[in-house]
């Protein structure tokens, strides 16, 4: 019975191919987007993982200096001899030169006293090919990735800008991106760090029954236990939070479609389902032969979908990577290696896509009356009906909104405020329309033109899915450019304001530094050397950067602050001040004037906080105070880089001249103009993917009303036949039936505008300062609107094109049907 | 004056071209009625269609006052239709968006020849007064069938063309309405041409022509 | 005794993530070409104490005791202590990373609660493991075998840590050293390939073990063998079975075979009189039989029971393992542990086995 059913079932397939390429196509692109973003978030949450278990990563018990980020090897030897199973880590960044600089993690390990039980790059510590990692000339690993990053071939032996050349490298697979690991040895000799170590790692079940350290290592070293959660993972969860909630809304868009196209097959094979009834087909057999149709056709689809998913991804994951690692410093890889479980889940998002917009239908059908009443409902009190609901539905819907934006601390909290916010405007839009169109009928005084908007109220409901899904794409597109827009304006602004300096220069060490700075202040000139000395430490479990600021105007007139007592420069200078990076401020809920004790031994008397300032891009917190009392309290500080002022002329042969005197290679002298350059490419990749996300979307919402059009092309005749036999050309009528389109379209693009604004100031306001840590201020671009509201109406005019052209081309035999077949 | 000379239309099916009608020839005088009979099939409606210049013939011409229909443009029989053709057809093709007041005056309107006092005078006539702000679907059969008449009527046009106005209707209900679309024809002054199978219907216009394979047979029917 | 192990950890720096060498090889890599390595002569002598201390130029090298030992309710157990170097390539000591030298501990501690041991590896040049010669002092990690007073080898402690066990043991002996071979010069099969070998098979021990948190005194005998080459093993020779033996009469007997593909074992070894006096023995008076085999849990089958016969002087022991599953289940893995001598004799000493596939 369920063979005869659904070969009766299928048969409407062929006689409406259309409405199956929709069911297909809708659910084709709602899981290619999805299982697309999903795989980008899960490439790059597995390399965060590969690199967090990287040996150095946080969910290792390890020792690490007190002061500064090294220390000497001599306490490793200590030690082992006292019994510690301790292991040697030295990291650090190994640079590249070239057109686009280039820098590594360098890992530096000691293979034979690794903790048995670890792993590096997938190998197990006892299969290691050991002879030749040890032996000269040992070997570099990395990623097949990183490989392709630096240009280079297995075997090479490229030299590191600091003229240090590396050990042939050596491809492993399972490595984390932008990670090399060489030997112990090679890394001291490759950082210029000889006897120096970074970390200790402690095996976890000698770590948990710690002796106490030597009496004269417990000034040198300190414990860092097994943290559980790995900071890149938290710090990018706002990014994949962003991406999967683009996807999501792709996903959503993509299942208007679908549910359209199920609803209108239902319609269309009612007279079908009640004969097969009548013949004594079972409901339940009835309802089984629906529902594995449907099956099928997520099947299929879902297919398509993951395998259009994974190009996708692969097209986008070059620009999230540079996006991760412009925001976080996260490393992905720029390659798909996918898991098994991720195509199952993408062929289950189909199916499950499938039931969502096919469930309504499936449960119409179950209570479908045997007997057909003589006249199908009234459309006019349907679709009022229809409107009430809706409404309604959008109503709850804005109060959740409400809710959520007047309570909600979180993220999540802000994205439920998106989620209900757009659905709710999605659902209201349909009587918005109506209610506009009723406006314009009353302007309409001949019979055509009352026709034109009478008709176009009667195509609504039809209408309303892709126009929702037009609504939604539009609003996004607005929403998220003008938060892109918004950002990039703040941040070129803030940029030119922060990058005073004409020149940096990132030292080797401290030492080399202070030589420089020596040499610098007698260079004629010059006019002020400003040194930066930075340590990293953690506050509240956080990552934290402190940074020492000589007291200078240069800092006074340029560096940004968003907000500040009075004499905030001075207090910082004096050492009685700190100032807190905005996103480091909100993490730590402290406001201006609020005190904050630095983790010092002994411990040292709280600051006040004396001002905010803006730091975007930076994923750690950033702290300010004065110079002296920085190195006063960790004598361990490091002087990362020095700024130099000195005017616009003398760059080019102060730069040379410090080329050849201390031998810097572009990455670590680098110019203004060259390093504004960079950080604006890094932002412009940043935002790459979730523009191309953003057109996605939107194309998905064209489709969408494409779908709905053709679908709708067939029971338009029947409106359109009277008016030709009336007296109405064909042409008339097309170009009638194109303007209802673009009206509805162009109405629609109108409602999206201050939706997709409203949309930007959640995003500004709510969204990022709970993802990142920053607000920005809300700036519309009208040209921008312009450029999408003209995008949305092309879109809608490229979905009506072809339905029409279809329409135009009627040959008059079609239309007279009209008059003649059975309604 | 409606002159038909040797009109030939066939339809391309799977198995080659259909005749529909093969050589039809026909005057209809101002200001009288004809009634077009015929099995199903004959081409009764066919001809209607060529008529309206909702169709092209293969061969042959349709006159108006001894102008051809079909040498014209679309645009030109467009108009052709909206102004000189009303059309009343089986199942009534109001438009479902509109109230029945503008479906009333949509072609007259349409060829602004809106006459208001005729327009409420037909809906009047056709008991249409009441229901003029409700929507087609709102109305029974009968009404929207009446009120198919009254848009065909309110332009007042030279030819009114019929395809069974009433044959969607029960016994008693077609004639009243038969007879009151007979009697508004007359006072809108056009020229009728209806299609029918109904013998009984037929014998109140003036004229009656049976089609028969694609030919007029000869002689009143 | 044992040559052993130490191929071991060539074997396990060569070998990688190779399938096991292939038996050409010998077990471990131990039958690799010297190459530029120092080779061992016949006639070059042992000169002391300096030849106590690591020789670099040479590819492998090990100390090596063994301790038979009674506790206070007269329970056997036994103890083994063994340092290895070996250098990854020619061209001596290197002071940092560079160093070619690669170290590697094994302690194990045998007795009525079972047999544990332990490993660890260090690298050479920064400190972490090395040996001293004046006082002596081998060393690594925590673990160490050093001189208590002298410029020999005359009093030592011995200390080694495990998971659940630990020693800490005093051994003297006032008795020459024992050069095996010819003056020390110790062949390993007909073809010349050979090792630098002594002995010092007379100590007397005390001290204390720990094991799972009990603490016992213990006395009794010990054995160090010193042992250094470049490529103590031929073509084709694939494992070895070796006895150091302590028997009653104050005799002590070392013995080894090694075992050969197409070929009778090659053997050897040495008699050393209660007196100290030794003398070589041919390969022709001996004669080693296993009786039993033991399957290990780890499924391997090792002779676990021995017959062991000497012609001059006539002697028949049989020789039991104490644990016949003293499995070191090391990076490379080997059978190690002490026995029971029955027969013409008695007495007690430590049996190594190498080169049993599983």
């Amino acid at each position: 019975m369920l063979r005869l059913c659904l070969s009766a079932l299928l048969s409407h397939w062929r006689r409406h191919p259309l409405q199956g390429i929709s069911i297909l196509t809708g659910l084709w692109l709602a899981t290619a987007l999805w299982t697309g973003v999903q795989a980008l978030n899960d490439q790059a949450r597995a390399d965060y993982a590969r690199a967090n278990a990287l040996l150095a990563g946080a969910a290792q018990t390890q020792l690490v200096a007190r002061q500064g980020e090294r220390f000497a090897q001599s306490a490793y030897v200590q030690l082992r001899r006292a019994g510690w199973p301790v292991s040697p880590v030295l990291e650090g960044r190994l640079r590249f030169a070239g057109r686009e600089p280039v820098s590594v993690r360098l890992l530096g390990i000691e293979p034979l006293s690794l903790p048995a039980d670890s792993s590096v790059a997938g190998q197990s510590t006892q299969g290691f090919d050991l002879l030749h990692f040890l032996t000269p000339p040992g070997q570099a690993w990395v990623a097949p990735d990183t490989l392709q990053r630096l240009g280079l071939k297995p075997g090479d032996q490229p030299t590191s800008a600091d003229g240090q050349r590396l050990p042939p490298l050596a491809v492993q697979a399972q490595l984390a991106p932008g990670v090399m690991i060489v030997d112990i040895g090679q890394a001291q000799r490759l950082l210029q760090a000889p006897e120096q170590l970074s970390r200790l790692l402690l095996p976890n079940d000698f770590a948990r029954t710690l002796p106490a350290l030597p009496d004269n290592l417990r000034t040198q070293l300190q414990l860092q236990p097994a943290a559980d959660n790995d900071d890149l993972q938290h710090l990018t969860e706002s990014f994949h939070l962003n991406l999967s909630a683009l996807g999501l809304l792709a996903f959503l868009v993509g299942l208007f479609i679908v549910h359209a196209a199920i609803g209108l097959a239902l319609e269309q094979r009612r007279g079908l389902l009640r004969t097969l009834r009548a013949c004594g087909v079972s409901l339940r057999a009835l309802i089984g032969a629906l529902a594995l149709e449907l099956g099928l056709f997520a099947l299929i689809a879902g297919l398509a979908g993951v395998l259009s998913g994974y190009l996708l991804a692969s097209l986008l994951l070059g620009d999230v990577a540079a996006s991760l690692r412009g925001l976080y410093g996260a490393q992905v890889a720029g390659h798909l290696s996918l898991s098994p479980q991720w195509w199952l889940a993408g062929l289950g998002i189909s199916l499950l896509g499938a039931a969502l917009a096919g469930l309504n239908s499936l449960l119409r059908s179950a209570q479908l009356p045997l007997l057909a009443l003589a006249q199908a409902q009234a459309w006019r009190q349907a679709q009022a009906l229809w409107l009430r609901r809706q409404s309604a539905l959008a109503i709850v819907l804005l109060l959740i909104a409400a809710a959520c934006w007047r309570w909600g601390d979180s993220l999540p909290s802000a994205f439920a405020l998106l989620a209900s916010l757009l659905p709710a405007a999605a659902l209201v839009l349909p009587a918005l329309l109506d209610a506009a169109l009723a406006l314009l009928s009353r302007l309409c005084s001949t019979p055509l033109s009352q026709w034109f908007i009478a008709d176009s109220r009667q195509q609504l409901p039809a209408l309303a899915l892709a126009l929702m899904a037009l609504l939604l794409a539009l609003a996004a597109s607005v929403g998220v450019g003008s938060m892109t827009e918004g950002f990039r304006q703040t941040f070129l602004g803030w940029l030119d304001q922060r990058l005073s300096a004409e020149l940096y220069i990132t030292p080797r060490d401290t030492r080399q530094g202070l030589a420089m700075r020596r040499w610098l202040d007698e260079q004629p000139g010059v006019e002020a050397v400003l040194p930066q000395w930075r340590l990293e430490l953690r506050l509240q479990g956080l990552p934290v950067q402190l940074q020492g600021m000589l007291d200078h105007d240069s800092y006074r007139q340029h560096w940004p602050l968003l907000e500040q007592q009075p004499d905030a420069w001075a207090s910082l200078a004096s050492g009685k001040g700190l100032m807190l990076s905005e996103q480091l401020a909100r993490r730590l809920k402290l406001h201006l004037g609020e005190r904050l004790a630095l983790p010092t031994t002994p411990p040292s008397p709280a600051l006040p906080v004396v001002a905010l300032y803006a730091d975007y891009g930076n994923p750690r917190g950033q702290l300010l105070l004065n110079d002296e009392l920085l190195r006063r309290l960790w004598p361990g500080a490091t002087l990362s880089s020095l700024n130099v002022r000195l005017p616009a002329e003398h760059v080019p042969a102060l730069k040379a001249q410090l080329q050849s005197r201390y031998r810097l290679d572009s990455t670590r002298l680098v110019d203004q103009g060259t390093l504004k350059r960079w950080s604006v490419e890094v932002f412009e990749r940043t935002f790459a993917a979730t523009a191309a996300l953003n057109s996605l979307t939107l194309s998905v919402a064209g489709v969408a009303l494409f779908i709905s059009l053709l679908t709708l092309g067939q029971s338009r005749l029947g409106q359109l036949a009277p008016l030709w036999a009336l007296g109405v050309t064909r042409r008339q009528l097309a170009w009638l039936s194109l303007g209802q389109t673009l009206m509805l379209a162009g109405l629609t693009v109108l409602l999206a505008m201050p939706l997709g604004i409203l949309l930007a100031w959640c995003l500004v306001a709510v969204v990022n300062v709970q993802a990142f840590g920053w607000r920005l201020p809300l700036h519309v671009f009208p040209m921008q609107l312009a450029h999408l509201a003209l995008l949305g109406l092309f879109t809608s005019l490229l979905a009506a094109a072809w339905p029409l052209w279809q329409l135009a081309r009627r040959q008059p035999a079609d239309l007279l049907r009209q008059f003649a077949d059975e309604r | 004056m409606l002159t038909i000379q040797n009109l030939y239309k066939s339809f391309p099916t799977a198995q080659g071209p259909l005749p529909v009608l093969r050589g039809v020839d026909l005057q209809l005088p101002p200001a009288t009625s004809l009634a077009l009979m015929g099995e199903s099939g004959s081409g009764k409606s066919t001809l209607l269609h060529l008529i309206a210049g909702l169709e092209q013939p293969d061969q042959g011409s349709i006159l108006i006052d001894g102008q051809p229909l079909h040498s014209r443009s679309e645009t030109e029989r467009a108009r052709w239709r909206r102004e000189n053709i009303g059309l009343v057809f089986q199942q009534y093709n109001l438009i479902s968006s509109l109230d029945t007041a503008s479906n009333l005056s949509f072609q007259a309107r349409l060829a602004n020849r809106h006459d208001r006092t005729w327009s409420t005078y037909l809906a009047e006539r056709l008991c249409l007064a009441p229901l003029l702000q409700r929507f087609p679907e709102q109305l029974s059969g009968g009404q929207q069938q009446r009120l198919a008449i009254g848009r065909a009527l309110a332009a007042r046009p030279a030819l009114v063309l019929a395809d069974e106005p009433t044959g969607s209707l029960d016994e008693t209900s077609s004639e009243i309405v038969l007879e009151l679309f007979l009697q508004l024809v007359h006072e809108a002054g056009s020229s009728l041409l209806m299609v029918t199978h109904s013998t009984h219907l037929a014998t109140r216009l003036n004229r009656r022509l049976q089609l028969h394979l694609g030919r007029l047979l000869p002689g009143d029917a | 005794m044992n040559a052993k192990p130490v191929l071991i950890l060539l074997a396990l720096l060569l070998a990688s993530c190779d399938p096991p060498a292939p038996p050409s090889t010998g077990f471990a890599g131990l039958g690799q070409q010297a190459g530029e390595f120092a080779q061992v002569e016949r006639g070059h002598g042992l000169q002391f104490p300096a030849d106590h201390g690591a020789h670099d130029g040479f590819r492998i090298e090990w100390w090596y005791v063994t301790a038979n030992l009674t506790d206070s309710d007269g329970r056997s157990w036994g103890a083994q202590w063994t340092l290895f170097r070996s250098a990854l390539r020619p061209g001596g000591e290197q002071q940092g990373w560079e160093s070619p030298n690669v170290w590697m501990g094994h302690a194990a501690l045998s007795g009525p609660f079972g047999h544990q041991y332990s490993e660890t590896l260090a690298r050479g040049g920064i400190g972490q493991a090395g040996v001293a010669v004046s006082p002596f002092h081998a060393w690594i990690d925590d673990w160490t075998l050093r001189s208590l007073g002298g410029d020999g080898l005359q009093q030592l402690e011995m200390h080694a840590t495990g998971k659940d066990f630990n020693y800490r043991l005093q051994l003297r002996s006032d008795r020459p050293l024992v050069l095996h071979g010819d003056q020390g010069y110790s062949e390993k099969s007909g073809q010349g390939q050979a090792s630098y070998y002594y002995s010092q098979p007379f100590y007397q021990v005390s001290g204390e073990i720990e094991r799972a948190g009990q603490r016992f005194s213990v006395t009794g005998q010990a054995w160090l063998d010193r042992e250094w080459s470049s490529q103590p093993l031929a073509a084709g020779q694939s494992g070895w079975d070796w006895f150091s033996l302590h028997l009653d009469s104050g005799a002590k007997l070392m013995l080894f075979q090694v075992r050969q593909e197409n070929a009778a074992p090659y053997r050897a070894g040495t008699w050393i009189a209660a007196d100290g006096q030794a003398t070589p023995l041919k390969p022709e008076q001996i004669t080693l039989t296993p009786l039993a085999w033991t399957r290990l849990a780890n499924g391997r089958r090792v002779p676990t029971h021995w017959r062991v016969a000497l012609s001059q002087p006539t002697l028949t022991v049989e020789i039991q393992a104490l644990l016949p599953q003293a499995w070191m289940g090391t990076r490379f893995p080997y059978w190690e542990g002490p026995v029971r001598i029955s027969g013409d004799s008695n007495g007690r000493g430590y049996l190594e086995m190498t080169g049993y596939a599983p």
